[in-house]
């Protein structure tokens, strides 16, 4: 508690630097290069919905970006009667 | 006339003040003595004739120019207070398509070789009217204020201003510039604010100026005189002949004079670049 009130006191304005700072690294970095993470988004959906009849609806895709690694999720809620179509592909 | 510079002020992100200070950067320099035009790019959306005051003598405009259809001297609307100071209009009914590269190479030429200073007002974002105005500068003016988002689109706008030039491509480099605007010193003191100190070294970019928040600046806009001509021992028609200063060379220490005591308090100690 003691170092939220420190940081209460010191206003808001260290949490906005370390945030460009932190945003800006990365901008910096990937600048004029394609968005990889998008791209493979994309592909994967792609992959996906040839094989699975899925509603946009039913995608969630997160991703987050830490400092030396990013993540991407992807959850796809496939509907039973979809099976049918799986084991076909297969 | 050989030592005419393009100046560009820009920032990406709109409503921090590019027109404002373009026009009190502008009369600043043209009291001094030097021959300025000052130039909307923001074809569409013109505003400096408005903050110039010049709003009803614009026959025509820049696309006019570009395009060939009316003659540079035809466009040049002429200041009624500072006579070396000069304004060349945008239009207002044209898009932003209408402006070719090779249209405002052909005027900022012709501008070159008539002025001392070109000072191009560039449209908010980075599409082509923003990269048009920066394209033939020498010099950039970036304005920020000391908030998330406006630091954000500068270090982008640098980024442009470090590829996408005309200077860029031929292996120089555009002189840049910070401009801070709309500062309120005690907000940045309690902590609410960005300091100056953090903006700076986060685009590692030489500061300009400090143009404290100030009512002065939308009286200003309200009667259509630059901040620099109609209120000129205002905080921030100090600040700006100070940056107006600094930009022709002159080593001035950095200060952020103050509406309510009159006189610059808070040095800095830091001197622009």
């Amino acid at each position: 508690m003691s170092l939220l009130n420190l940081f209460r006191r010191r206003g808001t304005a260290p949490v906005a630097r370390e945030r460009l700072q932190v945003l800006l690294a990365y901008e910096r970095a990937t600048r004029g290069q394609p968005n990889l993470l998008a791209i493979l988004r994309e592909e994967i959906m792609a992959v996906i919905t040839k094989h699975v009849a899925v509603e946009q609806d039913n995608i969630q895709v997160r991703m987050d970006r830490r400092d030396n690694t990013s993540t991407i999720e992807i959850e796809v809620e496939i509907p039973n009667s979809s099976r049918a179509v799986f084991a076909a592909a297969s | 006339m050989a030592m005419a510079k393009v100046l560009v002020v820009t920032s990406g992100k709109g409503g921090v003040g590019k027109t404002t200070s373009t026009a009190a950067l502008g009369a600043a320099l043209a009291q001094s003595g030097k021959k300025v035009v000052v130039v909307d790019f923001d074809v569409g959306l013109r505003n400096l004739d408005l903050v110039m005051g010049a709003e009803r003598r614009v026959v025509y405009d820049l696309i006019n120019v570009v395009q060939g259809s009316a003659k540079l001297s035809q466009a040049l609307i002429r200041d009624k207070r500072i006579d070396t100071l000069w304004l060349l209009p945008a239009s207002q009914t044209r898009d932003k398509d209408a402006l070719t590269e090779d249209g405002v190479a052909r005027v900022i030429n012709e501008l070159r070789g008539k002025f001392d200073w070109v000072l191009c007002d560039s449209p908010a974002g980075i599409e082509r009217g923003a990269t048009l105005a920066m394209r033939y500068a020498d010099t950039a003016v970036i304005v920020t204020n000391p908030e998330v988002s406006s630091v954000r689109d500068s270090d982008r706008i640098i980024g442009l201003l470090d590829s996408k030039t005309d200077r860029a491509e031929k292996g120089q480099s555009v002189e840049k510039h910070i401009l801070i605007t709309r500062y309120d010193a005690a907000r940045a003191a309690r902590g609410e604010m960005l300091n100056i100190e953090d903006v700076l070294e986060i685009l590692s970019t030489p500061l300009l100026g400090i143009i404290p928040e100030s009512e002065a600046v939308l009286r200003a806009s309200n009667i259509g005189s630059p901040v620099t001509i109609g209120n000129v021992t205002s905080a921030p028609a100090r600040a700006y002949h100070d940056a107006a200063r600094r930009l022709q060379g002159e080593k001035i220490p950095m200060s952020i004079p103050n509406d309510r005591k009159g006189l610059f308090d808070k040095l800095f100690g830091r001197r622009a670049a």
